[in-house]
């Protein structure tokens, strides 16, 4: 004998990592900071982008960065060298990062500084155009990089990494003269599995199109101080 | 193989929810889920994983049953529903336009679970039934 029993919550596969997910997000709100997830296959030009915006973003920001790799604390390390706090989590062999390591390294970041005091979180994400896309970490938003040289057809290979992100750089531009490769294509083809990401053209190494990149984010920024602000957030405190 | 990540996941999840039929422990016959096409999850290897995370568990000899959605768009000019592929691009078919609204495929969902709580005298197989969107 069956008996239905009607649940309205509903349960979804990965609750116990959104329940987390949304428990980070109440921080950030608290903190009225902005948390961006940044995402993309290894070698895409995620630390070398974050080099670059760091630097340039220091003056008028404070930032700290959540530095996921699954075996060294090499980027960590790139971007401390910047001068921006950096907490590596190393997530051994999970090839993402989850709510739950987002959460860990929250607590150590909390052991150097004051959280309140900060205007943008960085997430980066290990290099995975698969895995990262299902696990919220509590991110205001996501970033999705794709350089040029994987190929215009990686959106469409992976449509649920770029479905997701709302802003998706296309880097390595700087390339572009040595590659048999159409990047209006691959604009194209990101705006096919999602018409509303925002896609800017970048290169970290000659400074193309960041200027549009940090253009963008202080909007997000801008809009984030808004919402938090009209939304009167009560302080938490971190159990 | 972050499958086994999602098993894990759906784990702590079940154990949510177990936690809310405390003090009793439900035994688990079957859990049903539902997983879209258009997710990151390849079903047979969420089973594979699931029986051996369950081993010794409580929810040892549960079974893990996959529905597969299909992914399903609908053009936002003509409103009619199509099968986004790779294939067209993910486009419309009637009209060209890029895939906008997604109907279904985006899935990961407990759909319902088959357990009876012990303890209650001649205790009814119960489903719980989950009917929220993701």
């Amino acid at each position: 004998m069956h008996m239905p029993l009607e649940d309205t919550l509903g349960l979804n596969l990965l609750a116990a990592n959104q329940h987390q997910a949304e428990h980070n997000r109440e921080h950030f709100d608290a903190w009225k900071l902005l948390c961006l997830n940044v995402m993309s296959s290894p070698g895409a030009g995620k630390t070398s982008l974050l080099e670059r915006s760091l630097a340039a973003l220091a003056p008028a920001f404070t930032m700290a960065v959540l530095e996921g790799d699954m075996t060294t604390q090499l980027d960590a390390e790139r971007l401390e060298a910047v001068g921006v706090p950096v907490v590596p989590i190393t997530t051994g062999r999970a090839c993402h990062l989850d709510a739950a390591m987002v959460s860990g390294g929250l607590h150590l970041l909390q052991q150097r500084l004051d959280p309140a005091a900060l205007d943008i979180l960085w997430v980066e994400n290990v290099g995975n155009l698969v895995c990262p896309a299902e696990f919220e970490v509590g991110e205001h938003r996501k970033v999705a990089l794709l350089s040029v040289t994987e190929g215009d057809d990686k959106p469409l290979k992976y449509p649920v990494m770029f479905r997701e992100a709302d802003c998706v750089l296309i880097t390595k531009t700087d390339l572009l003269p040595y590659l048999p490769v159409d990047v209006d294509r691959i604009e194209a083809h990101i705006h096919q599995v999602n018409p509303r990401a925002t896609v800017i053209r970048v290169s970290a190494t000659s400074g193309e199109g960041i200027e549009g990149w940090h253009s963008w984010l202080r909007q997000q920024v801008q809009q984030q101080v808004q919402q938090q602000n009209a939304a009167h957030t009560p302080a938490l405190v971190m159990a | 193989m972050h499958e086994v990540d999602m098993t894990k996941c759906l784990l702590l999840s079940m154990h949510e929810w177990k936690q809310e039929q405390a003090p009793a422990t439900p035994v688990v016959e079957r859990v049903h889920l539902q997983v879209g096409t258009f997710t990151c999850v390849e079903p047979d290897q969420l089973v594979f994983t699931w029986r051996a995370a369950v081993q010794g568990s409580w929810l040892h000899g549960a079974e893990l049953a996959i529905e597969t959605v299909p992914l399903v768009g609908r053009c936002v000019v003509c409103k009619s529903t199509y099968s986004p592929s790779p294939d067209t691009g993910y486009r419309s078919p009637c009209c060209d336009h890029p895939m906008e609204e997604i109907v279904s495929g985006r899935e990961l969902r407990i759909r319902s679970v088959d357990y009876c709580l012990p303890g209650a005298e001649a205790a009814p197989h119960q489903t719980l039934t989950t009917t929220a969107a993701v």
